[in-house]
């Protein structure tokens, strides 16, 4: 019985730890997006949107002000590498609007009849950045140092687009004169891990297991700008990525799908993208 | 336990199949209604296995063929078998004695181990992944440590064989413990009274009548750590060659190449199978042989 008592006490003590450590759960990247649609507000409608793991912050906070506008309807969002949104919108899954991070999968939804592509217009722009652990355990001065030997990179999967983006910066930076020949090779070497989206690399970094990331400027927010320090890659470098959105062709809430849309477009909603650091594109 | 292939058995009648109601000979429609419950098991067995059936239309041989030729696909393949044998051995040598120490049952935290060696099967394995690196990430409990060491192991092969064994080593130690306590006290006192030191009673007694709870014990560990996913892409990353097993393939290759994601998907199922119909055949032949010795000391 007194055995027993104890262990019991013994687990409470170890589970009240576990709850208490100062970092026991680090923003867990979105890597499971599977509650969309899944639960109907009862008597009001729901939207469902399908956005790039970039847009996580700025479009939650566009959610709100589209369930202000709109009572009763209830924004539910489903935040993925956009590559892995393109397939389960190739797969069928049920949704109202697509938000990618890049025209790539944009066309990959509308090949799969999923978007008329008429309907797809870009709403932002976005840039990539190098970060680090505010630490600075690489001791990261400039762009050059991320070739350093040792040094531990994460990267996003060539899949995901801030990947792709991220490899185009390396092609640029090779033929630049201010760049050593063998600059792509030696970052890739340094890669340590890629990952299937870029929350995973900002979590990555910010909790210091990897010296530097390759992310998107708007990645760096206010809450991960405590953690991790940027290194801005200039404009002949960087790659602009374009962010198409468009309703889904066959949404059961078609007008509430091209409402939001709207509200993205509008000056309030590239004013509200502009917050969190974007490059406002509508009308352009 | 009882018997049931016995002929010595017949005298006490308690298995009489279909002739449990008071009307006793049953009617046609009665007995067609007695079957028909088992209808009732078939949404399930064809919910799992219509999917896994879907898997080998999807690709052909051709197709299979061609993309186990792709160097990341023999890579990734290659990796899971060396990782998984490595969380194999390691579980052995670490588990064997934890699994004695559950056996003996009788000591002050019984239940705490059980359960602490329970938890990694109940628990999510991307909670696992993110514990693990909480204690040995570079930032986390002993990273200080490792780092003066010169040890690093988050995004290494080290880091995958340590979440395959947190998530799969319980299984081996489960079953182990089960061998172990399957063995009479008696067995091991009489070796003990011939003058057999607690390496041999282990060597001689009880290694040769639990060998089979062993030999399922391991290969259900070693095909769970073949499918290790959650922890892994946490806690070792995703990197071809060197983290990526297979499963990270089959979720990277899904959104970029479905054949690849195929490809792999098949052999998984493939060693799964083969796994789980090896522990069933040992475990069947050990269940005869149990009966068969219960039936002798019966007589």
């Amino acid at each position: 019985m007194r055995s027993k008592f104890v262990s019991l006490m013994l687990l409470i003590v170890l589970l009240a730890a576990a709850a208490c450590s100062p970092q026991a759960t680090p923003a867990a990247p979105t890597t499971a997006p599977t509650q969309a649609a899944a639960q109907p507000a009862s008597g009001g409608k729901t939207l469902t949107v399908l956005a790039a793991a970039s847009l996580t912050e700025s479009f939650t906070e566009m959610g709100k002000t589209f369930e202000a506008q709109n009572p009763g309807v209830k924004v539910n969002f489903s935040f993925a590498g956009a590559q892995q949104l393109a397939q389960q919108l190739g797969s069928g899954a049920d949704a109202d609007v697509f938000a990618s991070a890049s025209p790539k999968y944009m066309d990959a939804a509308v090949t799969a009849n999923r978007v008329n592509k008429a309907d797809a217009q870009v709403f932002v722009r976005n840039r990539l950045t190098v970060i680090y652990p505010k630490a600075n355990p690489g001791q990261l001065k400039e762009l050059k140092d991320l070739a350093k030997s040792g040094l531990k990179i994460d990267l996003e999967d060539k899949s995901v687009p801030a990947g792709q983006y991220s490899l185009d910066f390396l092609d640029k930076a090779v033929k630049d004169p201010g760049f050593d020949p063998q600059f792509k090779a030696n970052v890739l070497k340094n890669v340590v891990s890629y990952e299937d989206n870029v929350k995973s690399v900002v979590t990555k970094v910010s909790l210091g297991e990897v010296d530097a990331g390759i992310v998107y400027v708007t990645d760096v927010t206010a809450d991960a700008a405590q953690k991790i320090n940027k290194l801005d890659i200039p404009d002949a470098l960087n790659t602009v990525a374009t962010y198409p959105i468009a309703p889904i062709s066959n949404s059961k809430n078609a007008d509430l799908a091209r409402a939001f849309v709207a509200l993205v477009m509008s000056a309030d909603g590239q004013a509200l993208m502009g917050k969190y650091g974007f490059i406002p594109a509508a009308g352009k | 336990m009882m018997t049931i292939k016995t002929p010595v058995q017949s005298e006490t009648p308690l298995h009489q199949p279909h002739d449990l109601g008071p009307s006793g000979r049953s009617s046609k429609a009665k007995g067609w209604f007695k079957q028909s419950w088992r209808l009732l098991a078939l949404p399930l067995l064809l919910f799992i296995s219509i999917p896994l059936l879907a898997l080998f239309q999807r690709t052909s041989l051709a197709d299979f063929i061609s993309t186990l030729n792709q160097f990341q696909v023999i890579q990734a393949i290659n990796l899971s078998i060396v990782t998984s044998l490595a969380t194999v051995i390691m579980t052995l040598a670490a588990g064997t004695p934890v699994a004695y120490l559950l056996a003996q049952r009788r000591f002050r935290f019984y239940r705490f181990v059980d359960t602490i060696i329970d938890l990694p099967t109940v628990l999510p394995p991307s909670v696992a992944g993110v514990a693990l690196l909480m204690a040995f990430g570079r930032m986390g409990l002993f990273g200080p440590l490792l780092t003066v060491v010169g040890i690093n192991i988050p995004f290494t092969v080290v880091a995958v064989v340590m979440a395959q064994t947190f998530i799969a080593a319980p299984l081996y130690v489960k079953a182990a413990t089960i061998g172990f306590s399957s063995i009479d006290s008696e067995l091991k006192q009489a070796a003990a009274l011939d003058g057999a030191n607690r390496w041999q009673i282990f060597r001689y007694v009880i290694l040769p009548l639990s060998w089979t709870a062993l030999l399922s014990g391991i290969m259900m560990t070693w095909a769970r750590a073949l499918g290790e996913f959650g922890a892994t892409i946490i806690f070792a990353g995703n990197f071809p060659g060197r983290t990526q097993t297979m499963p990270l393939a089959i979720y990277i290759g899904f959104e970029i190449d479905l054949n690849v994601a195929l490809t792999l998907s098949i052999i998984m199922i493939c060693l799964s199978f083969l796994t789980l119909v090896v522990v069933k055949g040992i475990l069947h032949r050990q269940l005869d042989a149990n009966y068969g010795f219960t039936t002798i000391s019966n007589a």
